[in-house]
């Protein structure tokens, strides 16, 4: 079985802060690390390659520096790694994007693609559907579990608000998975050493694809949406004390709650 | 002169601290409050790799060198000093001198096991009458047929209540003093040999240091470790390379009690600011972290004094001197940053002041460090 | 030419979820400025009489895909149904709710008719001069807040949380044209099938997952007093309480539920913070909570420092008065 594992590395959100004064991001010095839903894909990935046998290939889009993403999956025992990276590539929108990432995923082989419910720094969850439509794949997002892995098909816990679905789904599909699926393993020392000494990071540009790339599709150019504006919250206002009776207290609790639409 | 860490020692240092972070921290209190060997950290550790990092892969090792080793002490101490040397006298005082001195039938038969971390090692030199000196030692070993006899005591042996294999000094020949010692692996299950009581400490109380007893204790022929009255020699080379692994222990408490005092003086708010704003804090601060630093210098440079192949003992008698002390003086500084507080349980530094003091005694005392230096000066 | 809202209005067991009539809403505003209709777009079987429901939300009128293959929520079938649907209608904007459902549907839609699609907006205008639809939302952990346009591709496509929009108020007199769409489905819809629903099965709380954390310090006065400040956690989707560190020493409640130093760090949309003093073991725990709350009898209390709205007073006041009013306006 071949799986393929689309990972991204994003900055590591826990860890931003905003500048008191300004009110703007602070940048500097934010891990990047992967995406805790890829992570898990991964995972799910590599379990499945101890239990059945499978050959584990990890896939990211970005900039050169995600390298060393892949390299941590190398360490944490994917196969192979390839790398989509070139400026042409440059500020897609997820259609553009996924449209991408499909297209270097046909020049690989795959039975099964998995792919993390959504990333942390744009929580939007739209790549991995839209990689399967791309693919002509079906696709069952939101998994909590694999349940079973069938030659030709894969049992899995689809998660909704109020229910969970056990599907069977047929081969080859995409996948998309929650960070709740299970904990991702370390990386392993021999793990970090391989990465570097015997295993590589193919890196895929433009010209690499171009013969199943349409060029009309691809980086800001190919991407239907665009980002008009982009502000930082406000940041934290002094906090405001209340000495006042218990009724005008609540009243100033709700209507405190309702202007910044907690209720 | 490269102070870049290459690729793979920066990934490296990010498993050691996530996993030294998410596995490690977290039972650091417990296992300290009930003086518990952490043996599910153990099995953990086994898994990924650290309890072989310095050695081929042939073997079952990591394949990885020095620098990576001292920099997983560095990181796990930096959370948990018990950790650190579980896997600092494993890795460097049981696994080093097999490596080193053992026969191919020795490595092939030990190494696998105990790098793999299935089996946890220790390192049994010091007796009631022989600590730095350790000609004194009143083990003895007699051969008789195809087993060795061992008779005495060891104390004070790290990881002892938990370990499989042991390697032990013994006379062989008392006439010849330091010359008439020798090494043997000793397994725990060998007939006449048992572990004896541990020490309540003050410091690294996860780790079980215990009396080892060998009442008769049968050891087979081919355990002999690096020939007949070569066990002085076996002795000095392995406690140079426990140093260096030692130097990284104290690297790290040093290291993570700065982390700690940094996180909580910019909590901390007294005379309505930070303590972070008064002066006498950023001073204390910048010290105690240049102190660190310089340590880290001279413990990674001790390791790659030994990856090259050249005599490193007096440079890990210099790392583990200064980073001894230096994480001693960090340790309390921190304490008394946190004023009071520091000197509860509810904080993680007064822990770390009680760990790092056993680094400027075992493995050789400052002492013994400042003799080897002076020595290796030729100043005598 | 597309024009017209139309808004997938998202049913489960042929109930209209509460999303659906907020996005009705807001398309109700948006097409009046556009001077355009809001066509609600209902996938299930035998949900036709929904139909209605969403006109009486605000919708103009209605289409509605009714079949066997649309029971259960699977993405081949409802894609196939809802690109018929955009096919036929050819709106100028589609609107969807941000739920699991709602997420696995529409970024399908998306590849499929080559547009683009925005996630999780919390706001959507139209702007004046280009009349293209501004849809704003939360990125990088909510820290960021992005504009986005889709000015060439039709329909404009966004989900849009849950919650975050204003439903009208239903009105039983209007009346709107209801058109039902035969969808033929095929055997590759078939690739996912269902082996089991099991409905209702949630797991043990994460308190570091909770949107919203009412949490209780040495002051709430004993373990019985939790049960009022769950009562008020209940009042928010996705609540839990928490705890500082003297109620769990105490045996109050679980030490799962700690926030603080020696416990969770945790980063609740809302923090309401009662009868918690404010150590710095546990502000270290809370501080990045978007916002706070803290309701505390000492005006002194150092937790004050850290809440966005302070309340000095008994909370065995305050809270049951505060919980018959959410439970009132609920």
């Amino acid at each position: 079985m071949n799986i393929i594992v689309c990972i991204k590395q994003v900055p590591d959100t826990t860890e931003v802060k905003l500048d008191p004064v300004t009110g703007t991001l602070i940048r500097e010095g934010v891990p990047s690390i992967i995406n805790p839903d890829d992570k898990a894909g991964l995972e799910a990935a590599l379990r499945i390659k101890e239990q059945n046998g499978a050959r584990v290939t990890v896939v990211s889009m970005g900039p050169m520096q995600a390298d060393v993403a892949l390299r941590e999956a190398l360490a944490m025992g994917a196969d192979e790694a390839y790398l989509i990276s070139d400026r042409a590539f440059g500020g897609a929108d997820t259609w553009a994007t996924s449209y991408t990432i499909a297209a270097a995923i046909r020049t690989l082989d795959y039975d099964l693609i998995i792919a993390g419910r959504q990333a942390i720094d744009g929580d939007t969850a739209q790549v991995g559907p839209q990689i399967a439509q791309h693919l002509g794949l079906p696709q069952v997002s939101y998994v909590e579990a694999v349940e079973r892995v069938e030659a030709g098909s894969l049992v899995l816990r689809r998660q909704f608000e109020d229910r969970y679905h056990i599907v069977e789904v047929a081969t080859p599909c995409v996948i998309t998975v929650l960070s709740e699926l299970n904990k991702p393993r370390y990386m392993s020392v021999s793990g970090v050493m391989d990465a570097y000494r015997e295993k590589t990071v193919n890196v895929l540009t433009l010209a690499q694809l171009e013969s199943v790339i349409d060029k009309g599709n691809i980086g800001l150019g190919g991407s239907p949406t665009r980002v008009k504006q982009s502000f930082t919250k406000q940041p934290k206002a002094k906090g405001e004390k209340y000495e006042v009776d218990a009724d005008e207290a609540v009243r100033l609790i709700v209507e405190w709650l309702e202007a910044r639409h907690i209720i | 002169m490269d102070f870049q860490l290459s690729k793979e020692h920066a990934l490296l240092r990010e498993l050691y601290r996530s996993f030294a972070q998410a596995e490690v921290k977290p039972l650091a209190e417990e296992i300290d409050e009930q003086e518990r060997f952490p043996v599910e950290t153990v099995k953990q550790l086994g898994r990924y790799g650290f309890m072989g990092i310095p050695y081929p892969k042939e073997y079952g090792g990591a394949g990885a060198d020095t620098l990576a080793y001292v920099m997983a002490i560095e990181e796990l101490s930096r959370v948990c000093g018990t950790t650190g040397v579980v896997v600092s006298a494993h890795t460097s005082l049981c696994c080093g001198p097999i490596y080193e001195f053992g026969t191919e039938e020795q490595k092939r038969k030990y190494l696998p096991g105990l790098l793999s971390g299935e089996r946890v090692g220790a390192f049994g030199l010091t007796e009631p009458g022989a600590g730095t000196d350790a000609a004194g030692q009143q083990t003895k070993a007699v051969l008789a047929g195809d087993n060795w006899v061992l008779n005495g005591t060891k104390i004070f042996i790290t990881n002892a209540g938990h370990a499989d294999v042991f390697i032990i000094f013994a006379m062989t020949d008392k006439a010849q003093g330091t010359r008439g010692i020798s090494a043997f692996i000793v397994e725990r299950g060998f007939e006449g040999f048992r572990v004896g009581k541990e020490e309540k400490k003050m410091g690294i109380r996860g780790s079980s240091t215990c009396e080892l007893i060998m009442e008769d204790c049968i050891v087979p022929k081919e355990n002999l470790l690096g020939g007949l009255n070569k066990g002085f020699k076996v002795a000095m080379k392995t406690l140079d390379g426990g140093r260096i692994g030692i130097a990284a222990q104290a690297l790290g408490l040093g290291e993570g009690a700065v982390d700690e005092a940094i996180k909580y003086v910019k909590e901390r708010k007294q005379f309505g600011r930070r303590i972070s704003q008064f002066q006498n804090t950023q001073f204390k601060l910048a010290d105690m972290s240049t102190r660190m630093q310089a340590a880290q210098y001279l413990v990674y440079s001790a390791a790659l004094a030994k990856d090259s192949g050249a005599a490193y003992s007096k440079e890990a008698a210099m790392a583990k001197l200064f980073a001894s002390e230096a994480a001693n003086d960090v340790t309390r500084q921190a304490v008394q940053l946190f004023g009071g507080y520091g000197y509860t349980r509810e904080y993680p530094v007064e822990r770390m002041m009680r760990d790092a003091k056993i680094t400027e005694i075992y493995e050789g005392t400052s002492e013994v460090m400042r003799m080897v230096i002076a020595s290796a000066l030729g100043v005598n | 030419m597309s024009r017209n809202i139309l808004v997938f209005a998202e049913q489960r067991n042929g109930v209209l979820q509460k999303v659906a009539a907020e996005l009705i809403g807001k398309a109700s505003e948006l097409a009046q400025k556009l001077d355009e209709q809001v066509i609600a777009l209902i996938l299930g079987h035998g949900v036709e009489r929904l139909a209605q429901e969403a006109i009486e939300y605000g919708a103009d009128s209605a289409i509605v895909v009714d079949a066997p293959e649309l029971g259960e929520y699977l993405t081949a079938p409802y894609t196939r149904a809802a690109v018929e649907a955009i096919r036929r209608a050819e709106p100028g904007i589609v609107l969807y709710g941000a739920t699991s459902l709602g997420r696995d549907l529409a970024p399908r839609v998306s590849a499929t008719v080559k547009t683009g699609l925005t996630a999780d907006c919390t706001k959507l205008e139209i702007d004046e001069e280009s009349r293209l639809l501004l849809m704003t939302r939360p990125a990088f952990g909510g820290n960021i807040m992005a504009t986005i346009v889709c000015a060439e591709h039709r329909p404009q496509m966004a989900t849009v949380r849950p919650g975050v929009m204003q439903a009208l108020p239903r009105d039983a007199g209007r009346r709107g044209e209801v058109t039902r769409l035969d969808v033929a489905f095929c055997e590759e819809d078939n690739r996912v099938r269902i082996l089991e629903v099991v409905k209702g099965d949630r797991k043990d709380v994460d308190i570091t997952e909770a949107k919203v954390l009412v949490s209780g310090g040495r002051g709430i006065g004993g373990a019985e007093k939790f049960a009022l400040l769950k009562q008020l956690a209940e009042q928010f989707p996705g609540g839990e309480i928490s705890s500082s560190r003297a109620n769990v020493d105490a045996g109050f409640i679980g030490r799962e539920r700690q926030v603080g130093q020696t416990g969770k760090t945790v980063r609740p949309k809302l923090y309401i913070a009662c009868g918690i003093s404010g150590a710095i073991q546990h502000i270290a725990g809370m501080e990045d909570a978007d916002f706070i709350i803290a309701i505390n009898k000492d005006p002194g209390a150092p937790i004050f420092d850290v809440a966005d709205l302070g309340i000095v007073g008994d909370l065995n006041v305050v809270l049951p008065k505060l919980i018959a009013a959410l439970e009132r306006r609920a």
